[in-house]
């Protein structure tokens, strides 16, 4: 087996590293080949390995690969860990992964970094297989910091855009704000259990959750508390809770295929893997799991409602995808781990093959992102229009696609659940339903629907608006796609559309093994839960298979609130648009606040930027020029000089001088020991 | 007293190695000029032979000969292995050199091979009176050799300073032993340890005066200050080759008759001698690190830079640890596989009429030579002890066992003025790679001295990413 999982890791990283280093010689078609195959090559194996597991009931893999070193008693290795959770990551990553290679043939085909590109992504899949089938906490960070350093890559793929660089650094400054807490948690779990190995880690737990803390003098918290609390501001930073959120939107300024893998399908969910792998942890700490709780309800509704004012496609779907990771934390802090990883997986397929779609629709609009100039495109792009409506339905909870089975079972969890802050968080993610069913359904009329208001743009009028909008959405331009004027949508090419069709099938079907996943023990000892917290355990009292669960659904508030949500899309953007403007002009405060973002960029832009900016150059001022620079190192050189230079005329060349310094030297010795 | 007939098996490189020195200045006599490699040829068999034989006869056992005056034991079959080698990089770095300048005669290799002799002695004595005699040896052939090319005021006047103040430093040694041997009423290292441990004197006044003697003797000759004065005009002034020879093997002899006469002989008194090693110590990282960075000569530099490395290996030794003495044998054969590179290095930017002896020569040598330039940078990385080369291991060893006996400040110490040193060093990799040269002129291409050079180059960071395998052998040659 090991040989398998080692090579599932390594062909990724084979192609790319010959897509990186020999992307020149071997051309575009070497490139996309050889990284294709690499992934491909994951996706098998993984799918052979899942196999093995999940069906043929294959041990629970844990050992270290590679020892690479050992100091002072903790070992740092590299080592896999594979059960039935990272078998089911590991062929969610390289299925996603796989179909984002093959797209991006079609949508990068005009651009110049194409060979890099196809390095840059198959480097993060290496690094999400890292990642996920890690066995201690060293690997676990590797993987987390290479794939935020690929994520980094990607956003400024397009490295010319000053709306890139500016989106990669935030992306970069955020991230680091959430690993500082998670290496200090990994810091305070080998504090107390000395080892990094998971599963070590995991049988201190007990003992953890009795040690404590003194950070601030006189206060004593929790070990474990504080740990899984740390760990999780990681979690926040990669998976995008408030209020780390704020780079994920702006990364959409990469291109479209790493939206869909990166920031919707697979890293993204890191946070909510690790959160998952170390339930054995969060389990015993209740601060930290009515943390995560509240903080994921949070996210899954207001980010929710920015989404219904955005008008870049691009965005509309960012917002949905942080709100969806809003409603996997919440599962998190409800110990429903197996719906989190659940929606995880059912989220990866759906909002890939929305993004997906997304792209191939901003394809056929040549790089046109803005909504309001879109419309009745469902007559040209009939394999777009369809998947993207699967995505839809399957985003919002349709009965029946993957999204209804995984964000139910979320809802109901969060209702029985009774760690603090659930009703609070109950509430918000029921409304959070409506919201993103309307959201979803006004990207969907805009786009699909209506009249075709590409038709109505002026060449003169489209440009001066082009530069007028403050979404930065002027993509076109680097792509050799520049013509503008009336477009003529069509179909996008096959490598685009298969994609799409083969994401969509798992985004209808994957919601139908929602009981061996819930409620049966398809995760066994990969989460742990502890008796009292068992939702899911208690909720899977009343299920009685898939038709049952669809039926019961059906009669609850989240579908009623669902179809609300679509119904008052239809009607506001399909029947009345006039309540649209109605509504913004009667409460332009709100669409203030929430086209503002609720002004987070703002606050960070003053208070952190411009507060670190202001200390840093008062330390530069006073410290570093004063201090450091002018007295410490300046001035001990002129020291130094100074006696130097004098000093080397001690040697005056005169042998008595020499023969009277060692006189001198003995004499010394012998009256500061003898006396 | 009965008169045995030794046992002479331990001693049968020692032999080997007098035979042929006797032999080559024999035979040189009949080699004319043009077949001079003849001599240069045998002289690298001699030491390849007697590394063999050293190796071939090295036990884990310890044995004594000859009444008990000479031993032969880990340390000493380190060492000298260690020796035939640096010497036989010594020899090969030395041949263009003296090619060109028109000095290629045997002496220069009998000489040599004298001093590796009175090395060998001095590494294997086991009573002050062998320790004294391999001393001589070596110096009388350094004295000899420094003043090679007579016609050379500067090193003759090198050679005489060098020569008096060694005959001062020796007596001094010497004296020291006499008064030794009327405290303990002998000359033997093993009797003298023996008195001082059963007689509970503690230290008296005769005894510091011993010591001091001792001590003032020893720091000579590795040229610790306040008796380091002969060391950065002797480096000057001789010829580049000597120097070379002068700056890397004899630290090795000199550490080991530390570790014979301190150590093993009056390791009794370490609490003394300790404090006064401590004092050297002090001083010589001080004024090494700082009067090198007024230098602008670089063989003068490498003086004091050498001054410095002292320091750190006696730090070493009076730690009084098993892992002190350990550190300052890993220090020393660190440091002479350093220097020779980094003379190996003036030898080779050196050529008929030009003595590449300026800090200004190496101006810009990274656009004449890139490859060399980046030796030169590891050998200045691992004098500066900059991680991953060589030299940061053997710095941290040393330091590890001062702070593991609660010197902490000396460590500290150690490193404000290894940082304070870094500067010389680092210069140095800035004028190389950051200046324009002056000197355009191509590098000569002996395809041996390139090719050893590389190696020593390499070997400073080969070793510093497996450290273990030095650290490993200086460890296991230490038995106290």
């Amino acid at each position: 087996m090991e040989n398998i999982y080692l090579a599932i890791v390594l062909a990724p990283l084979f192609g790319a590293i010959v897509a990186g280093l020999f992307g020149r010689q071997i051309g575009r078609v070497g490139a996309h080949t050889v990284t294709i195959l690499g992934v491909a090559v994951s996706f098998l194996l993984s799918l052979w390995v899942f196999k093995a597991h999940v069906f043929d009931g294959a041990e629970v893999y844990n050992a270290t690969v590679y020892t690479w070193m050992v100091s002072d008693g903790i070992r740092f290795e590299v080592g896999f860990l594979v059960d039935n959770l990272t078998a089911m990551m590991m062929l969610v990553v390289t299925f996603v992964s796989l179909m984002v290679h093959i797209y991006t043939i079609g949508y990068m085909q005009d651009d110049p970094g194409y060979q890099r590109f196809f390095a840059y992504i198959s480097l993060f899949t290496f690094s999400m297989l890292m990642l996920v089938m890690a066995n201690n906490f060293m690997q676990l960070f590797f993987g987390w910091e290479a794939v935020g350093l690929v994520s980094y890559l990607l956003i400024g793929f397009w490295y010319k855009r000053p709306t890139a660089i500016y989106a990669n650094m935030k992306a970069f400054i955020v991230n680091r704000v959430g690993d500082f807490g998670f290496i200090l948690g990994i810091g305070a779990l080998l504090f107390y259990a000395g080892s990094l190995d998971y599963w070590e880690v995991f049988a201190e737990a007990e003992g953890m959750s009795q040690a404590t803390i003194s950070i601030i003098p006189g206060t004593e918290w929790s070990l474990l508390t504080v740990a899984c609390i740390l760990l999780f501001i990681g979690a926040m930073g990669k998976s995008a809770q408030v209020p780390l959120h704020v780079w994920l939107p702006d990364s959409m300024e990469g291109p479209t295929p790493i939206s869909a893998l990166i920031h919707a399908a697979t890293m993204v969910t890191a946070g909510i893997f690790m959160v998952a792998r170390m339930s054995p942890l969060f389990e015993l700490s209740t601060a930290a799991l009515s943390f995560v709780l509240v903080i994921g309800a949070l996210t899954a509704f207001f980010m929710g409602l920015i989404g219904i004012v955005q008008n870049d496609i691009k965005r509309v779907v960012a917002y949905s995808t942080l709100s969806q990771l809003g409603y996997m934390t919440v599962a998190l802090g409800a110990s429903a781990y197996a719906a989190g990883v659940f929606h995880l997986m059912t989220h990866a397929f759906f909002k890939a093959l929305l993004f997906l779609a997304a792209g191939s629709v901003i394809i056929a609009m040549h790089h046109e992102q803005d909504m309001r100039r879109m419309g009745g495109l469902r007559k040209y792009m009939p394999i777009t229009y369809i998947t993207a409506l699967i995505g839809s339905l399957a985003l919002i909870g349709f009965p029946g696609f993957a999204g209804f089975f995984s964000k139910d079972g979320i809802i109901e969890a969060v209702s029985l659940s009774t760690t603090p802050g659930a009703t609070f968080a109950y509430v918000l993610v029921l409304a959070g339903v409506f919201v993103t069913a309307f959201y979803s359904f006004r990207m969907f009329f805009l786009v699909f629907h209506g009249e075709e208001r590409f038709r109505n743009v002026e060449h003169h009028a489209h440009h001066d608006a082009h530069h007028a909008d403050d979404h930065g959405d002027d993509h076109g331009d680097d792509h050799g796609h520049g013509h503008h004027g009336p477009v003529e949508p069509k179909e996008s090419p096959w490598v685009v559309t298969v994609p799409l069709i083969l994401l969509a099938i798992p985004s209808v079907l994957a919601g139908y093994v929602v009981g061996p996943m819930l409620f049966g023990d398809f995760f066994g000892d990969a989460i742990f839960v502890a008796e009292a917290n068992d939702v899911l355990a208690r909720l899977g009292e009343g299920y009685t298979g898939v038709m049952g669960f669809i039926v019961h659904g059906m009669m609850m508030p989240p579908f009623w609130l669902a179809m609300a949500g679509l119904a008052s899309a239809w009607y506001i953007y399909m029947r009345k648009p006039s309540i649209a403007a109605a509504a913004k002009a009667r409460f332009e405060w709100l669409y203030k606040v929430l086209d503002r973002k609720y002004g987070f960029d703002e606050f960070n832009a003053f208070v952190f930027a411009g507060g670190s900016v202001g200390l840093g150059r008062a330390l530069w001022r006073f410290g570093d020029r004063l201090f450091i620079d002018g007295l410490l190192v300046n001035g001990s050189a002129r020291a130094v000089g100074f006696i130097s230079r004098y000093a080397r005329f001690s040697q005056t060349g005169y042998l008595y001088h020499y023969a009277f310094a060692m006189i001198i030297g003995l004499l010394v010795l012998i009256t500061v020991f003898a006396f | 007293m009965t008169f045995e007939i030794p046992d002479f098996m331990p001693v049968i490189p020692e032999l080997f190695v007098l035979g042929m020195a006797c032999a080559i200045l024999v035979i040189d006599l009949f080699v004319p000029q043009a077949r001079r490699d003849i001599t240069y040829g045998l002289s690298q068999f001699t030491l390849i032979g007697a590394a063999v034989l050293t190796i071939a006869l090295a036990s884990p056992e310890t044995r004594f000969t000859f009444n008990d005056t000479f031993i032969a034991d880990g340390l000493s079959d380190l060492l000298k292995v260690a020796v035939y080698l640096i010497t036989a990089v010594v020899f090969l770095y030395s041949r263009p050199y003296l090619q060109d300048r028109d000095i290629y005669k045997g002496e220069y290799y009998v000489l040599g091979l004298f001093g590796v002799l009175g090395m060998m002695i001095m590494i294997s004595s086991y009573s002050f009176l062998t320790l004294y005699l391999g001393l001589e040896l070596l110096s009388l052939s350094l004295y000899a050799m420094v003043a090679f090319n007579r016609d050379s005021a500067r090193a003759s006047e090198a050679a005489m300073k060098y020569f008096i103040l060694g005959a001062i430093a020796s007596g001094m040694l010497l004296y020291g032993m006499s008064i030794l041997y009327g405290i303990t009423g002998s000359l033997d290292i093993k009797e003298v340890s023996d008195y001082l441990i059963t007689s509970s004197a503690g230290l008296n006044v005769p005894l510091v005066f011993a010591l001091s003697f001792v001590i003032v003797g020893l720091a000579f000759k590795l040229g610790a200050v306040p008796f380091h004065m002969w060391v950065p005009d002797v480096y000057h002034g001789a010829p580049t080759s000597v120097t070379l020879f002068i700056g890397t093997a004899p630290k090795l002899a000199g550490l080991a008759i530390i570790m014979r006469l301190l150590v093993d002989g009056l390791g009794p008194l370490h609490h003394d001698w300790q404090g006064m090693l401590t004092i050297l110590a002090v001083l010589s990282l001080a004024v090494g690190n700082v009067v090198a960075i007024a230098q602008t000569n670089i063989k003068r530099m490498l003086a004091y830079s050498t001054i410095s490395h002292v320091g750190f290996i006696l730090m070493g030794i009076l730690a009084g640890t098993h892992e002190g003495y350990a550190a300052a044998l890993f220090y020393t054969l660190v440091y002479a596989i350093v220097a020779a590179g980094g003379f190996g290095m003036i030898i080779l930017l050196s050529r008929r009429g030009f003595e590449a002896e300026n800090l200004d020569d190496f101006r810009g040598l990274n656009e004449r030579s890139p490859w060399f330039a980046f030796i030169m940078l590891l050998i200045m990385f691992s004098m500066a002890g900059v991680p991953p080369t060589v030299g940061f291991y053997a710095k941290l060893a040393v330091l590890q066992a001062v702070v593991q006996v609660d010197m902490i400040w000396l460590a500290i110490f150690a490193v404000i003025f290894s940082i304070v040193g870094a500067f010389y060093y680092l210069r140095a990799v800035k004028i190389m790679y950051f200046d324009k040269p002056e000197d355009e002129s191509p590098l000569p291409k002996a395809l041996d001295m390139n090719v050893v050079l590389s190696i020593n180059g390499l070997l400073v960071i080969v070793l510093g990413i497996f450290p273990g395998l030095l650290m490993s052998l200086a460890t296991g040659a230490i038995s106290w």
